[in-house]
């Protein structure tokens, strides 16, 4: 008789050390549960705009059904490239300094992959979304958290990152505005942030993708600071802004040495995003402005709604300046972000995101999305409400 | 437009039963004053009127729409305006419009049947001194109103918990 196969010795070593996520737990929770309302959702409750829709079902009928360029469709690099100098004055070459990516989440792996070498370091500010950390485990490299506080608004603070970084620090991955929170960093507090990058000889990879959903003025790139457009892999996409989380559709700019060695990994291993994903992003860009800011305003209302709302209820929620996030602190109930997520949604059918599962600085905090309808965050706050006396 | 005005509207144009205190809290401004702004624009005539759109099928009332495209002539000191005037004064004419094109006027037609609404047309529109033609289109079917779509079979699929 042939010898038996375990599997799980078969398992690469450096999958071990990535814990299960908590997200997919609380998933599974949830996914058990009827009639549930659910402020635990990443992604827009709008869906594609029909003009949006309307250019991908063209295109197919137009048998626009290929490969395309390894870098993405020409024209959509050239409106990306467009789109930067006009909103934030820098100036890509579509040719050479941008990557068309199937969502960020494939441009986010490949950005570390193409910088970092085993045992390097990369800090990754948190709370922050959940796939920094793994993908740098992927990479070979090490992650670093560097955590951040209510008290500054959950911004990166100088000296916390001065204090994180070692000879080994090669890069550091920050996200504003930010998932979970809704932190956003202004243009002179990130300029604090640059220096120490420039001084210290290092990387940002900058995840953007919330940028349109800045509530109180303009959003600052970080590659649009002093020095930094060569020393940033900027990342953003068409999910949040157009609600075509579906489409996974997105792209990185930066330096060409770095674009070049993105794409080599690209090339091998998604060869293209979807062309018909790549078709809708141009007709997003070009012409979805208009009901992109609609959903803009929309969100805004439902912020200051929750916001006001959880700080009513007892739960200190401060000003979140961006995306689709409140970040409430659920401390003064005592319990832990575990244990109140799961009673709320035993208990009130409210399903929220616990904030530990985006570092342990998140812990005592609840994620509460707030891309959902005006009606389902009334109801929700109602039932947290109550659930809240329940405690006492 | 400021960006409270913009968000008021925009509130009141989805949802005109909207409280003031909803209105204030997605707004951010106090009652008082979110009060003050409908006021305002009630009074300049920005807000002109709260209505329902009413599905009558539903409600099992029959109504029979029709679309009358008018051509007309004007005569001195009698322009558009005043045939208007003669036009929308009709109990039975929804909307009066001055259009480009083939024709110059569009009207929208309520009636109780089509038998009703074309005697209307032919008695009291096409009688008129200035109208020189009219042509009647009746509605088979009406799939979106002012915005609001009737037959939505659209609906949001998203997973319920995703990071």
């Amino acid at each position: 008789m042939r010898q038996k196969c375990n599997p799980t010795e078969f398992l690469a070593k450096n999958l071990q050390s990535i814990p299960p996520s908590g997200i997919r737990r609380f998933f599974d929770l949830v996914s058990e549960i009827d009639d549930v309302i659910s402020l635990g959702v990443g992604e827009p409750d709008f869906i594609t705009p029909w003009h949006i829709r309307e250019a991908c079902i063209h295109s197919i009928e137009q048998g626009e059904t290929s490969y395309t360029s390894n870098y993405g469709l020409k024209e959509l690099r050239e409106e990306v490239c467009k789109m930067y100098i006009r909103k934030h004055g820098i100036h890509y070459n579509p040719g050479d300094e941008a990557l068309i990516t199937t969502g960020v989440s494939e441009a986010l792996d490949i950005a570390i992959r193409t910088i970092v070498n085993p045992g390097d370091e990369v800090i990754v500010v948190q709370p922050s979304y959940v796939a920094y950390i793994p993908s740098v485990i992927f990479a070979g490299g090490t992650p670093v958290p560097v955590s951040t506080d209510v008290t500054n608004n959950f911004k990166i603070t100088p000296e916390s990152l001065e204090a994180a970084i070692t000879d080994k620090t090669k890069a550091i991955i920050i996200n504003y505005p930010n998932n979970p929170t809704g932190a956003v960093m202004k243009r002179n507090e990130l300029e604090e942030i640059a220096d120490i990058v420039a001084e210290h000889d290092l990387f940002v990879i900058s995840d953007e993708i919330y940028e349109c959903l800045t509530y109180s003025g303009a959003h600052t790139s970080f590659a649009s600071l002093e020095g930094m457009k060569e020393r940033t892999i900027l990342l953003n996409g068409f999910s949040k802004a157009y609600a075509m989380t579906g489409f996974r559709i997105a792209y990185a700019l930066a330096a060409p040495e770095i674009i070049k060695s993105m794409m080599l990994i690209h090339q091998y291993t998604m060869l293209c995003a979807p062309i018909s994903s790549q078709v809708g992003a141009i007709e997003a860009i070009k012409n979805g402005d208009t009901q992109m800011q609609k959903m803009v305003r929309e969100y805004d209302r439902r912020r200051r709604l929750i916001v006001r709302g959880l700080n009513n209820i007892g739960l200190e929620c401060f000003e979140p300046e961006g995306a689709f996030y409140a970040f409430p602190s659920v401390k003064n109930t005592g319990l832990s972000s575990q244990d109140f997520a799961e009673s709320l949604l035993n208990e009130k059918r409210v399903a929220t995101v616990p904030g530990d599962v985006f570092g342990s600085c998140g812990n005592g905090f609840l994620r509460c999305s707030y891309a959902a309808s005006k009606e389902d965050i009334k109801r929700a706050l109602d039932q947290m409400e109550e659930f809240i006396i329940s405690l006492k | 437009m400021d960006n409270q005005t913009r968000n008021i509207l925009e509130i009141l144009e989805q949802d005109a039963r909207t409280s003031h205190e909803d209105i204030a809290e997605l707004t951010g401004i106090s009652v008082d004053e979110v009060k003050q702004k409908i006021d305002q624009f009630e009074k300049t005539g920005v807000i002109r009127k709260y209505k329902t759109i009413i599905d009558w099928d539903i409600a099992g009332e029959d109504y029979v729409y029709a679309i009358i495209e008018l051509k007309v002539t004007l005569q001195r000191r009698l322009g558009y305006q005043a045939i208007a005037e003669r036009l929308y004064k009709f109990d039975e004419v929804r909307s009066v419009r001055l259009i480009s094109g083939d024709h110059d006027i569009s009207l929208t037609v309520r009636g109780k049947s089509m038998k009703q609404v074309a005697f209307f047309v032919a008695e009291k529109i096409a009688t008129l001194d200035n109208v020189q033609s009219t042509s009647t289109h009746f509605v088979l079917k009406t799939y979106k109103e002012d915005g609001v779509i009737l037959y939505e079979t659209e609906q949001l699929k998203r997973l319920p918990i995703s990071p």
